[in-house]
């Protein structure tokens, strides 16, 4: 399986860490919400078919990429970096604003 | 249908093996049932054989989308064993070890289960203790365990590379005696043959398309062969559960498919006497009676509902291997293949009601099922045919992520891929 990372181009996904499954919401560091936390952690789409997901490219760059992938096939449909999409990272910075 | 013993593979084999019979029928589906079992697995054909052995429910349909046994009960490296760590999975795990140890009496078939033991291997001071404690736990709750020191090891298994330049060295190990191996093809053709002549339908080549719905209640299936009504309906899909659940609306699960590999290599002399695992890395290995080395190492790590493995787990398990065998070197690789894994979020399994009304779902079998074959289908049928779970399975619940009572043998956190 190759990974065409944004930076480097095509590369092999040994020089990739899977850091699982795109699709979850990290909650507020604060949240006290059980069932948001509970489905951050625990609760999976589990798709077969196209799943985002996010590697890190640890072997190359070691920008962190926010990937779509299918299950089934291993064909990859979209790379692109993680940076300042992660949705907790992305609500921390605007309440930072605020 | 003729029992199998000594006089009839003598009178077979005087009359030229003309005269054998299908093992199972090949029964249409009935409009409905009282029980359907989704998967014909081993732990689906289980489930049916004890629902029909142990609870007398006989009007019961196993659905299976392929042929028997084409999923991973053909699929694993066929080991068995019931070394764990925590209370809950050593005493399930050891309900099923007993059940493997009269297995073959029961069925009247022989899964050729063979007690040739599991090592354990300890490659430095702290993890030998980490053994001794789970040896100790094992003992505890009357399982049997060992430690072994590095000589009796070297007597044991002369092939391996116990010496002190061994790139990870051999400091003991852990043996469970009672553990081995059993012929997987041969336990999903000896509970299909079981539960068929107890009055089981196992109808291949029906695939699940849909839940017939009541509101809440399931009612029923539609499949590939019509619809099929049921009072009570159990899911044991293995890999597939996600995808089925989501048929039934159920849209998220504890639950990651990984795809795990394994290895066969050309038939040797007896060269390994024992199940061993090796302490540094993920890495088993036993002999098969046919003399081919049957191995496996970890799952390739990131989600896969596709049946066949990558590269780069290949080599490492590969290099695993030779890090204890450099003998083995120049022995050449047959067959390598590779199941679909339900890997849990604490990496131990799930055998409850639920999580609607007339359903019953078993799954979560990371990829140590083949063991709990026969234990998983004794509480399933026993949480089917009681609407309640037994001691063995009560703690497998579904919520327990959520009640925050998880079994993490491991002690891996909700990372499945790494259990």
């Amino acid at each position: 399986m190759l990974i065409t990372c944004p930076y480097c181009g095509p590369r092999d996904v040994i020089e990739f860490t899977y850091q699982g499954d795109g699709n979850r919401e990290r909650p507020q560091p604060a949240s006290q919400n059980l069932d948001a936390w509970n489905a951050y952690v625990y609760d999976r789409l589990n798709p077969a078919g196209d799943h985002n997901e996010i590697w890190q490219h640890s072997g190359g760059c070691r920008a962190h990429l926010k990937v779509v992938r299918n299950t089934l096939t291993h064909d990859i449909s979209s790379v692109a970096f993680a940076r300042g999409d992660h949705k907790a990272a992305a609500r921390h910075k605007a309440e930072g604003k605020a | 249908m003729a029992e199998y013993s000594a006089f009839s593979l003598l009178k077979n084999a005087l009359t030229g093996n003309k005269d054998w019979k299908p093992a199972w029928r090949k029964p249409d589906p009935k409009a409905s049932y009282d029980v359907i079992v989704i998967g014909g697995g081993g732990h689906g054909l289980s489930t049916a054989y004890y629902l029909a052995k142990e609870h007398g429910i006989t009007n019961v349909a196993v659905l299976e989308k392929g042929w028997l046994g084409s999923g991973n009960v053909g699929r694993n490296t066929t080991a068995v064993r019931s070394n764990y760590l925590l209370p809950a999975n050593t005493r399930f795990y050891e309900h099923s070890m007993k059940l493997w140890e009269n297995l073959s009496h029961d069925l009247n078939y022989n899964v050729m289960f063979s007690q040739r033991g599991c090592l354990n291997l300890a490659h430095t001071p702290a993890q030998l203790d980490d053994l001794a404690r789970r040896g100790n736990a094992m003992r505890h709750l009357g399982v049997d365990a060992e430690l072994m020191t590095t000589a009796e090891i070297a007597r044991l298994i002369p092939a391996l590379d116990v010496s002190g330049a061994a790139r990870f060295p051999v400091v003991g190990g852990l043996m469970q005696p009672r553990a081995g191996t059993a012929r997987h093809d041969a336990v999903a053709w000896g509970y299909a043959r079981g539960a068929d002549r107890r009055g089981v339908d196992i109808i291949e080549n029906c695939e699940v398309t849909g839940f017939l719905r009541d509101g809440d209640r399931v009612t029923g299936v539609s499949t590939s062969r019509g619809e099929i009504r049921a009072k009570k309906v159990a899911v044991a899909v293995a890999g597939s559960t996600g995808r089925v659940m989501q048929l039934a609306g159920i849209e998220t699960m504890p639950i990651e498919s990984h795809v795990l590999q394994a290895f066969v290599t050309e038939s040797l002399k007896p060269f390994v006497n024992t199940v061993l695992t090796f302490g540094m890395g993920h890495f088993y290995m036993s002999q098969s009676d046919k003399g081919g080395l049957v191995y496996g190492g970890d799952l390739d790590g990131y989600n896969s509902y596709a049946q066949r493995g990558s590269l780069p787990i290949v080599d490492e398990v590969m290099s695993e291997m030779l890090a204890l065998f450099p003998g083995l070197a120049r022995v050449r690789m047959l067959r390598s293949w590779g199941g679909v894994c339900d890997m849990s979020m604490d990496g131990s399994p799930i055998i409850t009601t639920g999580p609607l009304p007339g359903m019953y779902l078993n799954c979560g079998w990371c990829y140590g099922g083949f063991k709990a074959t026969p234990a998983s289908g004794w509480c399933f049928a026993w949480t089917i045919a009681k609407d309640e779970p037994h001691d063995f399975n009560a703690p497998f619940t579904l919520d327990r992520f959520h009640r925050g009572m998880v079994i993490d043998d491991k002690g891996q956190g909700a990372t499945p891929r790494l259990h």
